[in-house]
């Protein structure tokens, strides 16, 4: 009897009665981190992290929510669970699960780079490992996060001296307050749009240390801005909503910016292949790290992903979830962040 | 190298014309001068030949990073460019110092043209090793020869003009032609006096763009003329200094191609420049005009081919249909009047006598009604429409709105369902967008056309995730999809063909619009090909 299994409304504990990341409404939902395609809304109770917690009564309003530290164990029907830091977002977990002396590790989304904010990824040993995929091609390499700084910060210095706004999309959740840290140094003042203003004040209001920003409101107009930089997310992007910013630069921070045709399409003037997920080398040396016997493979290059690990003699299946598929997944990002911005 | 790399990044992420044009002209102004002149020649389509295949890069790569051949496959699918594809894999080494400078590279491809396998991979190896993965990226679009990149031959004339302060159609007519990168210097391309005078050089086109607006916004009928448009390929005959060249609009030296213009070498007089539509005629009559012209696919016969048998000589012998002069007596004759052109063009070709030189007929008509009425004969002579020139004209340079239109006519169009799907090249990449359609016969499906172009971006996103969710099956790149999406495909002519299951091929099909009203079962059927077939097409 397998500990978890797959159903059409996640992935299930059957001994203990819960699911992890559920698409669809449960009794109990255990949640990896607060983006929108792995917390919805409408389960009974959610339990998760204390840094997950206020994300997510921002994102799913009135919910019944019980929070953990890290390695902190609860017990629900003889299943020991407990998570550990996945260098996602803030809050990201892996839920380790245990009974009868078999460990599963389900890693939701992670990264190996230590972005200075999301915590470190932990290691966790395990028998079984869920993994996501999103980046499973080794076309994806990331730089170290310091040179793409160093990037961005040049792009910027280079807009400001042709009188440009420079405007940058990132996810209001993760990527937004990664990016606050990187180009705080060359200004003193960053403007953000409402999605992104909302999570800066719930986070600090949970005590993290984030940089000041300044919130764009409607009754901004152009003379408001002069070379400076603003922060948006996905669904900001091409709206009327950036007007005020003329004459501006659009720089994509995403993983996806590493192939040039995705950058062309969006007809930005920069993309930046800065991801919050781990990229190829990063899932390889989790795999071989945590010495799991078996790796089921999620959201991603799935098909992929798992023939190369079994051709590399590590068993492996993929799964089909509801977490996105392949860059179907930024969509649908983009969509439930121009949900939340109407919160 | 790294230079011409920086240069390819600001033009592929340059959203508007005129920060290309920027970066250009800063380039010409601080580039090193063999290194410009290289780039003027690839920009204008004088790259050096292909040494290498596809499958070799892909080996070298492989060699390299030891991934599995599927596994490299899954990647260029995902990326759609090999040179891209290749840059993202290969490990990227140290990269301190600047490395050699493009004309090295470029030269080096020339000089190891005839080199033996382990030569070129050794080449390819050592200079991807000092590279960043820019640089990488633009030495391999320039081994793998295909380098788009959005920059016009225009563009580059634009640019070249703006940084040496001259003529931007002295320049254009400079870098036509034949010259040699590897020898010709910068200054002899862009400065005020040409020493190196080549002979074979055309004088750019002028080209048409589509009539858009109601034909009364041209003024009088009696201040234009109106030709038949012909489906060929646009060329330029020369001849100069008792020498003979032809030249198609891709400016591709084509002179070898078709010897039955050789004669033309002793008939058509000194110092003369044709331009017109080097194109496949039968002369059996029609009523309104003395020949008539084959099909595209009988002139596809003849290009894209090496040696030419006497076979295809018989079965497809090219004509000329003259419409311009462009040089008379050795003199530049553009600024003449189009009526004068004209004039003095008809004299010539009647002079020369040749029955495979033909001169464009002009289309007599008082009113524009009349003319509108008149283009609808255009199917039935095999033309494409017409094309309007003003009387007063001068035969400008590239594609100019005013003086020169095409009115073509409204294409074919049919109902059909899309059948599979591929992930699409460049800024398609990762994204299905190039489909194969089929219509009906009885219960079957029957593929008969691609197409790649004719949705908005939005649609296209619409119908990738449509191809995600509804895949049948996969055979490598290719996806079966749920036939399901009705599609009306528009195309400008429909010849029969051995080599399609359909029995028919289509000349430029494209979406002209998704038919979202439209359910599979409503879709048209091979018959109505094959009624098409009847009516418009013409044995090949």
């Amino acid at each position: 009897m397998n500990l978890l299994t797959f159903t059409d409304k996640g992935i299930y504990c059957s001994q203990g009665d819960f699911y992890i990341d559920p698409w669809k409404p449960v009794l109990r939902a255990v949640i990896t981190h607060a983006h929108s395609d792995h917390a919805r809304p409408g389960s009974e109770s959610y339990l998760c992290h204390h840094f997950t917690k206020p994300l997510l009564l921002l994102r799913l309003g009135n919910i019944v929510v019980q929070s953990l530290e890290w390695s902190e164990p609860v017990f629900m029907n003889g299943v020991r669970v407990s998570l550990h830091p996945a260098g996602h977002i803030i809050g990201s977990s892996q839920v380790r699960v245990e009974y009868g002396g078999a460990v599963w590790v389900v890693s939701g989304d992670y990264k190996t780079e230590n972005d200075g904010i999301s915590g470190e990824m932990e290691i966790v040993p395990c028998d079984v490992f869920v993994t996501e995929s999103t980046f499973g091609l080794p076309i994806y390499e990331w730089k170290p996060q310091q040179e793409l700084f160093y990037d961005m910060q040049n792009w910027i210095l280079a807009n400001r001296a042709k009188g440009n706004n420079s405007v940058l999309i990132a996810y209001s959740l993760g990527k937004a307050q990664r990016l606050l840290t990187g180009i705080g140094e060359i200004s003193p003042s960053i403007f953000v749009h409402g999605a992104i203003w909302n999570t800066q004040e719930v986070l600090l209001k949970a005590g993290f240390q984030l940089p000041s920003v300044k919130r764009v409101t409607p009754d901004m107009m152009k003379d408001a801005f002069k070379s400076d930089i603003i922060i948006a997310p996905p669904s900001a992007d091409s709206s009327p909503w950036m007007n005020r910013f003329l004459p501006y630069s659009v720089g994509v921070c995403s993983g996806w910016m590493q192939v040039r045709g995705n950058a062309r399409r969006r007809n930005v003037d920069a993309g930046f292949a800065m991801s919050d997920h781990a990229d190829w080398k990063g899932l390889l040396s989790v795999i071989r790290a945590c010495s799991a016997k078996k790796v089921f493979v999620t959201h991603g290059f799935q098909s992929v992903f798992s023939r190369y690990l079994n051709e590399i003699g590590i068993e492996s299946a993929e799964v089909k979830t509801e977490f996105g598929d392949e860059a179907e997944l930024e969509t649908e990002k983009q969509l439930s962040a121009g949900e939340n911005e109407k919160l | 190298m790294r230079r011409f790399a920086a240069l390819v990044g600001e033009l592929g992420s340059a959203t508007k014309t005129n920060d290309k044009l920027q970066a250009l002209v800063e380039y010409f102004n601080d580039g090193d001068d063999r290194d410009k002149v290289w780039v003027i020649a690839i920009f204008s389509g004088r790259r050096p030949k292909r040494i290498v295949s596809s499958s070799f890069l892909m080996e070298c790569c492989i060699e390299l990073t030891g991934f599995p051949s599927w596994l490299f496959e899954e990647c260029y699918h995902t990326v759609g460019d090999l040179g891209e594809t290749l840059s993202l894999l290969v490990p990227v080494g140290k990269t301190e110092t600047a490395g050699q400078p493009l004309f090295y590279y470029l030269e080096k491809l020339i000089d190891l043209n005839k080199a033996t396998d382990d030569k070129k991979k050794e080449f390819i190896l050592e200079s991807w090793k000092g590279m960043t993965r820019n640089e990488m990226f633009v030495f391999n679009k320039l081994i793998t020869g295909n380098f788009r990149i959005g920059v016009s031959q225009k563009m580059i004339v634009n640019a070249l003009a703006r940084t040496v302060k001259n003529d931007a159609s002295v320049i254009a007519h400079r870098i036509s032609g034949n010259w040699d990168p590897q020898t010709f210097p910068f200054s002899e391309l862009t400065g005020q006096e040409s020493a190196l005078l080549d002979h074979s050089r055309p004088y750019p086109f002028y080209l048409a763009y589509s009539l858009e607006e109601d034909l009364e916004s041209l003024g009088e009928p009696a201040e234009w003329f109106a030709e038949w448009k012909w489906d060929g390929i646009r060329g330029q005959i020369i001849r100069r200094d008792n020498q003979l060249f032809v030249w198609s609009r891709g400016e591709e030296l084509m002179t070898e191609k078709f010897p039955e213009y050789q004669p033309l070498k002793d008939s058509l007089p000194e110092g003369t420049v044709l331009d017109g539509e080097i194109i496949c005629f039968s002369v059996t009559a029609s009523d309104a005009i003395d020949f008539f012209p084959l099909p595209f696919a009988a002139l596809q016969t003849r290009i894209g081919r090496k040696n030419i048998t006497r076979k295809q000589l018989t079965e497809a012998p090219v004509g000329f249909i003259a419409y311009d002069l462009l040089e008379y007596q050795g003199q530049d004759f553009r600024d003449q009047p189009q009526w004068k052109r004209r004039e003095v063009l008809e004299k010539i070709v009647a002079k020369i006598g040749e029955p495979f030189v033909r001169l464009s007929p002009l289309v007599i008509f008082n009113q524009w009604e009349e003319l509108t009425a008149i283009r609808l004969k255009a199917r039935d002579l095999g033309s494409e429409g017409l094309m309007l020139k003003r009387k007063q004209s001068v035969y400008q340079t590239g594609r100019k709105r005013g003086d020169w239109w095409k009115w073509k006519i409204d294409p074919l169009v049919i109902d059909a369902v899309m059948v599979y799907a591929q992930k699409g090249h460049g800024r398609r990449s990762n994204l299905y967008t190039d489909y194969t359609f089929a219509v009906r016969k009885g219960d079957e499906l029957v593929v008969f056309a691609k197409a790649y172009s004719g949705l908005t971006d939005k649609e296209f996103n619409e119908v990738d995730s449509f191809v995600k969710r509804n895949s049948l099956e996969k055979f490598g790149p290719v996806r079966t999809v749920k036939p399901e999406l009705v599609f009306e495909i528009a195309f400008e002519g429909i010849a029969e063909s051995k080599r399609h299951k359909s029995g028919v091929a289509l000349r430029f099909p494209r979406i002209s619009r998704w038919r979202k009203d439209k359910k599979s079962d409503e879709i048209n059927t091979l018959e109505d090909l094959q009624l098409m077939l009847k009516q418009y097409g013409k044995k090949v």
